[in-house]
């Protein structure tokens, strides 16, 4: 296989015809390739490899979207004013005719009123920003669950959880700038939030707000944050980010061929451009069916900022769901010392937890490494079943995130579902400290299972449903080998290596107790996986098939339709597929 | 003047005479009588309909409220205590008046189906008529705030407002909206949570009359906006809002589908189940398309 891969990568490029319009735009192509010098710098990126599978696409997604908030955007700068200064409102939105409210806010409901295609290109922008912070986390959800984060892709899997930060950043600055009365909300609660730090809260905020909240310093600061700063910080980032994904390689699916040190898949000419290029529109024209048909913050309904008015159903966009329901939930905790009040009850919800979530999974590639002491390079993705710890604690995770989202909107659980806001809350406390638990057991105790069934597969083959009944009239089902292909895929993993705990001696050696640490976590998180079938139990399994196969021999005619009975030649058969 | 004067003289030299004293009661009876039929005249002029008179239809009232509201009101509207002394089994309705009676009874909030933390909206107990001898009962009981006019509560009734009066009232009503009603309603009407179950019911397709009964008479969890706090063009302005803000005709759903107007949450999950889900499906198809590496015999 490897050697059909390389003879397709040939040194010089393809021969084109040189006639007609082709021949007019090869000469075009010449002309600048002299002046540039692209074709041959370009010469290895054209014929870069990627692999083929519909996971690999989903960081595609926060790509795309991201482009597609770069070109709306630009096209919002045009008429946003960044401004808190006070205008009358005469747009043509008459509900609002004549009300007293920012420039900013007037800007934006002139955007979605009064310049052509405005509300369109707003609504895109919003929601491409909603699905661009979903797919970094559904792209890194994939990355975890198969350790494409392992050696040597950890740097990029650090910068891919900043570039998650720094989306959610973006988010709540875009979120903030309308200065409506829900995004003057979400500013207070930051506000608060940012006053709740320890000693310096106080003093930041002034800093941030340039006085006391709102202030008329905000809206142009979050403006310069919003359109020059993080997006070029992203902008840099997502560069570096794909850089090294060229550097690297892409990880694959393990398969015949396919090894640490090659990287199947088809060409970036013309092939993989093609389906990229493709995916740009398709996620372009899902974000501009999104903001056709669905509604998204309409901020003519919340009318103007006022530090005085609330509105029910109050909530921050989707990104920020958990910092709100770590807030709604928490206990009131507060302690006052000389005069000085610590709020525990925002600052632990709103600046610790969050900051505690993304740090453990930031640093869990490390503390993998380090438990396992694998110090190899990995091109070949896990399946997320072969390594049951890992996918457990992401489902876990993957819990947690639900639960405080849902803790978020819990008196729209309340309304909607005509439930009890406190005991939702209530319920929350609990849940978010046992659920996790629960739902990390059923997973790995699910992905051993699969394990398990996958060693079945390759001793035994897989069940064909077929039901045998022996002379004496017992019954049992018939099993069929599995393909050599799919056997390859199964097989094609290390045994996971359970470190020891070291040997107590009489003086405790330097660093033993981290020795010992470190041998609890392996066996929490090895101990307990399937392996795959050693060489020598193969072959016992195959030899007891073969045995059987003798015992179940003996009849001298095949029984109506049933071809699998043992006596005859399976090969061609297509029940495999 | 002087023909006044010469009159009144004339007038004055009767006052002694023996007519006098009957002329005077007669003109003081018909005054009085006259006064009644004109303060009354509403009264009897419904009652063309089903040709009761006042006290006949406080009487029905009383019939319908002993058999469907004295278990928790008591049998004088008085209320009932618990036996806890504290709470209420029902509250008093004395001097609640015709409006909550209205308000309570057309949207089918009493009589209540089930004890509970709130009265929920449900189909109405009682007709139009029986809604009318019972807060003609109620209202017998104390005086209370009397049900509203038409013109009380619809702006499109009120006449004599042009196109931009009409536009600047519903502003208006905007900016009360928004400063006295979203806290608990959401910022379209949409409804919101309350403490313990209780909840701030949604406003859309509720009827301008018991919008403005709601506010005129604080029914369950909800502050009593009085005439002095909210005056009845305040009440009436707000309603044209609401109205303005939901009726389908005026205001067009500028952004397309709204999610029933709850707010970031329902777009966060429209992001995910439309969005993400959407684009995952179209990349599982476009991996599953594959590029053909040999060209086909016949092409």
């Amino acid at each position: 296989m490897t050697d059909n891969v390389a003879k397709s990568n040939g040194t010089t490029p393809a021969a084109v015809p040189a006639s007609g319009l082709a021949a007019k735009g090869s000469a075009v192509v010449k002309w600048a390739d002299d002046r540039l010098g692209l074709a041959t710098s370009q010469k290895k990126m054209i014929r870069k490899v990627f692999p083929d599978h519909w996971t690999f696409m989903l960081g595609e997604i926060a790509l795309w979207s991201f482009v597609v908030l770069l070109v709306t955007g630009v096209f919002l700068t045009l008429w946003f004013v960044p401004s808190m200064g006070e205008v009358q409102y005469q747009g043509s939105y008459d509900q609002l005719r004549g009300v007293e409210m920012s420039q900013a806010y007037a800007s934006a409901l002139d955007i979605s009123f009064d310049v052509r295609g405005g509300l369109l290109l707003r609504q895109m922008h919003h929601w491409a920003a909603m699905i661009f912070i979903a797919a970094m986390l559904v792209h890194m959800m994939r990355v975890f669950v198969t350790g494409a984060f392992r050696k040597p892709r950890e740097v990029n899997w650090l910068i891919g959880g900043v570039l998650i930060l720094l989306g959610v950043v973006e988010g709540f600055a875009g979120y903030s700038l309308p200065d409506d009365l829900l995004s003057g909300t979400g500013l207070r609660i930051a506000d608060g939030l940012i006053k709740s730090t320890p000693v310096v809260g106080t003093w930041m905020s002034f800093f941030m707000f340039d006085g006391e909240f709102p202030g008329e310093a905000i809206i142009p600061r979050l403006y310069v944050a919003h359109v020059l700063l993080v997006p070029g910080l992203i902008l840099a980032l997502v560069a570096a980010h794909m850089l090294l994904v060229v550097y690297h390689k892409h990880t694959q699916w393990a398969g015949p061929g396919r090894t640490e040190e090659n990287v199947v898949g088809y060409p970036m000419m013309p092939v993989y451009a093609a389906k990229a290029g493709g995916f740009f529109f398709i996620v372009f024209g899902v974000t501009a069916l999104m903001g056709g048909l669905l509604s998204i913050n309409p901020i003519w309904k919340y009318g103007p900022y006022d530090p005085s008015k609330v509105t029910a159903g109050s909530q921050p966009d989707w990104y920020m769901g958990i910092a709100e329901g770590l807030l709604r939930i928490m206990p009131h905790w507060e302690t006052h010392i000389f005069g000085t009040t610590w709020s525990w009850n925002v600052f632990l919800p709103g600046e610790v937890a969050p900051m505690i979530l993304l740090g453990v999974m930031m640093m869990w590639p490390f503390l993998e490494a380090w438990v396992t002491g694998d110090k190899a390079e990995h091109h070949i993705l896990d399946r997320p079943r072969n390594a049951p710890t890992r996918t457990a604690f992401l489902a876990a995770m993957m819990s947690v995130y639900g639960l405080l989202w849902a803790a978020g909107g819990n008196d729209l659980l309340a309304t909607q579902f005509s439930l009890n806001m406190e005991w939702i809350t209530r319920f929350m406390r609990v849940a978010v400290f046992v659920v996790p638990v629960l739902v990390f057991f059923i997973a790995k105790r699910w992905c051993i299972a699969l394990q398990r069934h996958d060693s079945e597969k390759i001793l035994h083959g897989y069940e064909t449903g077929i039901i045998m009944r022996s002379p004496e009239g017992a019954y049992s089902e018939r099993h069929l080998p599995i393909s050599g292909e799919e056997a390859y895929r199964l097989t094609a993993r290390a045994r996971d290596n359970v470190v020891a705990a070291p040997v107590n001696g009489e003086v405790e050696a330097k660093g033993a107790r981290a020795a010992k640490l470190r041998a609890k976590l392996s066996t929490w998180m090895f101990a307990d996986n399937v392996q795959k079938p050693t060489a020598q139990e193969l072959e016992e399994a195959h030899h007891h098939a073969e045995h059987e196969h003798e015992l179940e021999a003996g009849l001298a005619h095949a029984a109506d339709g049933h071809q699998f009975d043992g006596h005859h030649d399976v090969a061609g058969e297509e029940l495999r597929h | 003047m002087r023909l006044l004067n010469r009159s009144a003289g004339r007038l004055s030299r009767h006052r002694r005479g023996p007519v006098a004293g009957l002329l005077v009661i007669l003109l003081g009876l018909l005054m009085a009588g006259g006064l009644f039929a004109a303060f009354s005249s509403s009264a009897t002029a419904e009652n063309s309909a089903d040709g009761l008179t006042q006290s006949q239809k406080i009487e029905a009232g009383r019939k319908l409220f002993l058999l469907s509201c004295a278990t928790c009101h008591g049998q004088n509207g008085e209320g009932v205590v618990a036996e806890n002394g504290e709470s209420n089994l029902g509250p008093s309705l004395v001097g609640v008046g015709a409006a909550a009676v209205h308000f309570q009874v057309e949207t089918g909030r009493m009589p209540m189906a089930a004890t509970g933390k709130q009265a929920p909206r449900k189909p109405a107990a009682f007709t139009e008529q029986e809604t009318e001898y019972l807060a003609a009962y109620v209202a017998s009981l104390a005086p209370g705030p009397a049900a509203p006019t038409k013109t009380d509560y619809d702006l499109d009734a009120v006449k004599g407002l042009s196109a931009d009066e009409q536009r600047d009232a519903i502003v208006r009503g905007g900016k009360l909206f928004l400063t006295n009603c979203t806290a608990c309603h959401n910022f379209e009407g949409s409804g919101g949570a309350m403490p313990w179950g209780r909840y701030a019911p949604p406003l859309k397709g509720v009827a301008k009359q018991h919008i403005y009964e709601a506010m005129l008479t604080g029914p369950q969890q909800m502050p009593v906006f009085s005439n002095n706090v909210l005056t009845p063009e305040d009440k009436r302005d707000i309603i044209a809002y609401i109205y303005s803000v939901n009726d389908k005709k005026q205001t067009p759903a500028y952004g397309g589908f709204g999610m029933k107007g709850l707010g970031p949450v329902a777009e966060g999950l429209m992001a995910w189940l439309v969005g993400i889900g959407g684009l995952v499906l179209f990349a599982y198809w476009i991996a599953a398309h594959t590029a053909r590496t040999h060209k086909k015999e016949d092409a």
